[in-house]
């Protein structure tokens, strides 16, 4: 049989029907966003101050926990907005699936509070450096999770991958710290900030470099979850707002800041926080639309 | 309680089907399925060269798949497997969250308007009394099968034995339950 024509018509071919056509709207990339600035923003006071010995002088960078907790509290909102069952988002809490990244996350959510509460408030009953480890530790956690959510599912070629979970935590870093420099500190914390921020935009660069390595050398299907992001739907978004805007350009800012002393300018964090967002959009909204339908049966 | 040792299947005869989607329409009655959903579709398949062309209608619906990503990707249990090692959805403990529709290699499922997600259910309420689904029963060629495959004389399992068949997109590890004779 000659291949060369394939008309496939489908029955179903409604977007209330189809999920290819309407799983997940802007709640979902919001919510990954949010999350990734809090774990970013639970692990980046605990880890400076584990460096240094003693707590940050900067009130924002010791308000951090809590700006997390904050912020998580809004991505929460925008996750209890998506669902479709609201009245029954209880169910979450009377059940753990260990298969399920959403049953992890759901945990993981309530987990975060205590932890930053604790890492802002320093009782003195508690060994400091286990509070700051479990800070990290739980950061971690979410930066991660929020990327195996979407990497786990083999239904989806454009996620199907391991690299969105560390991808997303070196996103979740260096919108953390984009986010601080915003806000008023002191030299030496903004100095160590810029520095973190760099190095986290580097390794999401080449963690971004090695899920389009894992597609293009992939199977069919990984083939054209390359092409969505590269060349296709999503190129523009992805070359023009995540490589140029959220991550080439301020890292250049950071370099010259760090490199030639130049004088800190807003530009920067601002561009890494838009990149972090549309980051997130891009991949959950190119994600969601591969789909195997896209080959016949 | 599920019984373990039997093991839902369809099997459906494209050389069959005309795609006249009577298995839609019986579905949406038994089921009451709201407007603008469906939860078994018909996909018509041309391929070849003019004047050299090859048709293949299927009938699709939930695969009620042995390692069914659904059941893994939900948060809170209700999605699971259930009798006959089908795949059913328990409504009062879906948050309406996406997750099983976003793991779902076949896209097999949508939102209720009520808010929690729904699907093909093998008609499980029919099979309990014995009766074949409604798409099976109305199915005017007569190229639907419903069966247990645990039962090497039933005619699912005949039927695998003795015709050449697919599942769709195995390459997902899914292990569908959904046959296709070719």
């Amino acid at each position: 049989m000659d291949p060369t024509i394939v008309e496939t018509v489908h029955g179903r071919a409604n977007p209330l029907v189809d999920p290819t056509l309407s799983v997940w709207g802007w709640e979902i990339p919001v919510y990954l966003f949010l999350g990734g600035l809090a774990a970013g923003l639970m692990i980046l006071p605990a880890a400076l101050e584990l460096a240094r010995g003693r707590r940050p002088d900067s009130v924002w960078v010791r308000l951090g926990p809590l700006l997390a907790a904050a912020l998580l509290s809004l991505g929460m909102g925008a996750l209890f907005l998506d669902l479709e069952h609201k009245l029954y988002v209880w169910r979450f809490y009377l059940a753990f699936k260990p298969a399920s990244p959403m049953s992890w996350g759901a945990w993981i959510l309530v987990l975060v509070y205590p932890v930053a509460f604790l890492a802002w408030w320093d009782p003195a009953w508690l060994p400091r450096r286990a509070v700051l480890w479990t800070a990290v530790a739980a950061g971690g956690a979410l930066g991660i999770y929020t990327g195996i959510l979407l990497g786990a599912m083999a239904a989806r070629p454009g996620w199907n991958s391991a690299v969105l979970g560390p991808l997303f935590l070196a996103s979740g870093l260096s919108t953390g710290a984009a986010l601080l420099l915003l806000l008023p500190l002191d030299a030496r914390d903004r100095h160590a900030l810029v520095r973190i921020d760099a190095v986290a935009l580097v390794a999401e660069a080449a963690l971004l470099g090695v899920l389009l390595i894992g597609f293009a050398s992939g199977d069919r299907t990984a083939h054209l979850a390359f092409e969505h992001l590269t060349t296709r739907n999503w190129a523009s978004a992805f070359w023009s707002l995540v490589v140029v805007a959220g991550i080439s350009v301020p890292l250049a800012f950071e370099a010259l800041e760090i490199r030639r002393k130049l004088a800190f300018v807003a530009v920067a964090p601002v561009l890494v926080l838009v990149g972090g967002l549309s980051l997130r959009f891009v991949l959950v909204l190119s994600g969601q639309a591969s789909s195997f339908d896209e080959f016949p049966g | 309680m599920p019984d373990a040792k039997k093991r839902y299947a369809m099997v459906v005869d494209t050389r069959g089907c005309v795609a006249c989607k009577a298995c839609v329409l019986a579905c949406k009655a038994e089921n009451a399925v709201p407007d603008g959903r469906t939860r078994d579709w018909l996909v018509e398949e041309v391929r070849g060269r003019f004047p050299r062309l090859a048709a293949e209608n299927r009938s699709e619906r939930c695969n009620h798949c042995a390692g069914a990503p659904c059941v893994d990707a939900c948060p809170t249990g209700a999605s699971h497997v259930a009798e006959g090692g089908t795949v059913q959805v328990t409504r009062h403990k879906c948050t309406g969250c996406k997750a099983c529709m976003a793991a779902c290699p076949y896209d097999a499922r949508y939102v209720h308007p009520d808010g929690f997600v729904d699907k093909c259910t093998f008609c499980l309420h029919r099979a309990q009394y014995g009766k074949l689904p409604a798409c099976v029963e109305v199915c005017p060629t007569a190229c639907l099968h419903f069966g247990d495959l645990s039962d090497p004389g039933a005619e699912v399992s005949r039927l695998l034995r003795e015709r050449k068949w697919k599942v769709n997109h195995p390459e997902t590890g899914a292990r569908p339950n959904v046959y296709f004779l070719v």
